[in-house]
């Protein structure tokens, strides 16, 4: 794995690698020295061509956490501003030597681009293209459906995948490159996910994505789930009425106060909730769901940092890049003996 | 668990199962001895065949001392992210580090692992140890010592020195890490480089 452009095509085996490297990480959280030499010297750009405050500052932080030098690059106010082309932006980060980097772009598929490119010979994460994909968030949701779910059926986290768990994701699923990201992951972890949102907010050629589409919230609700994903409703990228009022949306889609009691009274104990964030309090989620025991929203923001520490590490660390020139023909350095160590 | 195979290099068993415990036994004792007693004694094994001989260490010294209960002083140091050669080698994916309760300040540390060659892997496990306490002595205890040290480290207590080349390797076996055709297997084995 050189690059982690997006989930479609990750397969099992490396996803439940990185959320198990992810369990690790996540254990540094809580240690007195919150920092690990493993990316020491090396410099991971944060190249944001987009708006974005908890992802930058969560790959920032898992960057500074693996002891990577960051340097964070936002569009505005840079010579992206001026007209410089994605390519000589690329360049101009390669010659300062840059190992990774994270970008987000406003068009679908710019990570890609990068990646396929020789301008650039840096590992590439993607960290939202258009509404393309964001595939760290959602193997951070993942991870967090995947501690909850190993949690109740009693069975360590480590190596688990999500079969049998019943994900509902609901919203705009239009604008969403979560949902994409999230529909093909849980899809590849055995998850049974189910997208709930009005027709106007769902793209063309949804019919063959491998999930369920519904258009009712409560019938979805009612037909039992484990995980309630709500979107976030992208008033941004709306540049045309896709739903009545914001009222009428809410009433219909929302997750209301009204279904954060159906849900205890359909009897499901352990159902989550989750948001990605950042939340439109009153409009998809209510401020009762989203502060109730259920809501996983600020576990996700923590377990966020974890999954990126862990795609750090698992991009950078190998050797599958140009090594630093050393004797790998001495023996003791290719550790020969009876396992890993010397 | 590794399923070793059966290997097509010549290979001979330098320790068998009871050479094994009876060294084990040895430096269960030493421990104690250069400790003078059980107190503040934490066993730190290194993934992945150090921490099965930490908990055969710790239940070694419970039985020669009554009031140490050895789950209480074993833990699992893994020191995959301090490695000097992270980016020359495959990635390796971290293993758990899992502390005793007491923690290990002020605690006397003993780091053990299977073989002890270049010294690199103690290095790292001392880096792992200062991010997670100040112990107030760390001492080393390996099944093998096979030589080759490329650092300044010694070993306190060592199972059986074995004098090797470096083209050769040591594999140690464990029955809670390894098995051959389904079978637990304990030995250590060295097999002839290429």
């Amino acid at each position: 794995m050189k690059h982690l452009l997006s989930t479609e095509n990750l397969a099992a085996t490396d996803a439940i690698r990185i959320l198990d490297t992810a369990e690790e990480m996540s254990a540094v959280g809580d240690r007195e020295v919150k920092k690990l030499p493993a990316l020491r010297g090396r410099t991971v750009v944060n190249l944001f061509f987009e708006d974005s405050t908890r992802t930058r500052i969560s790959f920032e932080a898992a960057a500074k956490r693996l002891s990577a030098d960051v340097i964070n690059f936002a569009a505005k106010g840079s010579s992206v501003s001026k007209g410089e082309s994605l390519k000589d932006t690329a360049q101009t980060l390669a010659a300062m030597g840059a190992d990774a980097v994270v970008i987000r772009h406003w068009a679908s598929g710019a990570p890609h681009r990068l990646a396929a490119t020789d301008w650039i010979d840096a590992a590439v994460i993607n960290a939202g293209d258009g509404t393309h994909e964001h595939p760290t968030q959602a193997l951070l949701d993942a991870f967090t459906m995947r501690r909850h779910w190993s949690r109740l059926s009693g069975v360590a986290s480590t190596g688990a995948d999500l079969k049998g768990m019943r994900v509902a994701i609901a919203g705009d699923v239009l604008h969403s490159r979560v949902a994409r990201s999230n529909v093909w992951l849980l899809k590849t972890l055995g998850a049974e996910v189910t997208l709930v949102a009005p027709p106007t907010l769902l793209p063309i050629g949804v019919e063959h994505w491998p999930c369920k589409v519904s258009y009712n919230l409560d019938e979805t609700l009612a037909g039992g789930i484990d995980a309630m994903m709500m979107l976030r409703v992208q008033g941004e990228r709306m540049n045309a009425s896709f739903f009545p009022s914001t009222r009428e949306y809410s009433r219909r889609w929302g997750f209301d106060d009204a279904r954060l009691r159906a849900l205890d009274e359909l009897g499901m104990k352990e159902t989550i909730i989750m948001h990605p964030g950042p939340m439109n309090r009153g409009l998809e989620i209510s401020s009762a769901a989203a502060d109730s025991p259920r809501s996983t929203v600020l576990a996700q923001v923590r377990n966020g940092v974890s999954v990126r520490m862990a795609a750090l590490y698992l991009l950078l660390s190998g050797d599958s890049r140009e090594a630093a020139p050393i004797n790998t023909a001495t023996p003791a350095f290719a550790s020969p003996s009876s396992k890993e160590s010397n | 668990m590794t399923e070793v195979t059966s290997a097509h290099v010549p290979s001979r068993v330098v320790l068998n199962q009871a050479d094994i415990d009876r060294a084990l036994t040895r430096i269960a004792h030493e421990i104690l001895e250069a400790n003078k007693g059980s107190q503040d004694l934490v066993l730190l094994g290194i993934p992945s065949r150090g921490y099965p001989l930490a908990v055969r260490l710790a239940n070694k010294i419970a039985a020669a001392d009554p009031t140490v209960n050895a789950g209480a002083i074993v833990g699992q140091l893994d020191v995959t992210m301090f490695r000097d050669d992270l980016s020359h080698q495959p990635t390796r994916p971290p293993h758990h580090t899992r502390l005793p309760l007491s923690g290990i300040d002020n605690k006397v540390v003993v780091l053990i692992d299977d073989v002890l060659y270049s010294g690199r892997t103690i290095r790292a496990a001392l880096d792992a140890l200062v991010d997670l306490g100040r112990p107030r002595i760390v001492r080393l205890a390996v099944l093998v010592d096979r030589g080759h040290r490329e650092l300044p480290i010694r070993a306190d207590h060592v199972g059986k020195n074995l004098p090797t080349s470096s083209v050769e390797k040591v594999r140690v076996h464990l029955e809670e890490t390894d098995s051959i055709d389904g079978r637990p297997i304990n030995e250590v084995v060295i097999e002839a480089g290429k």
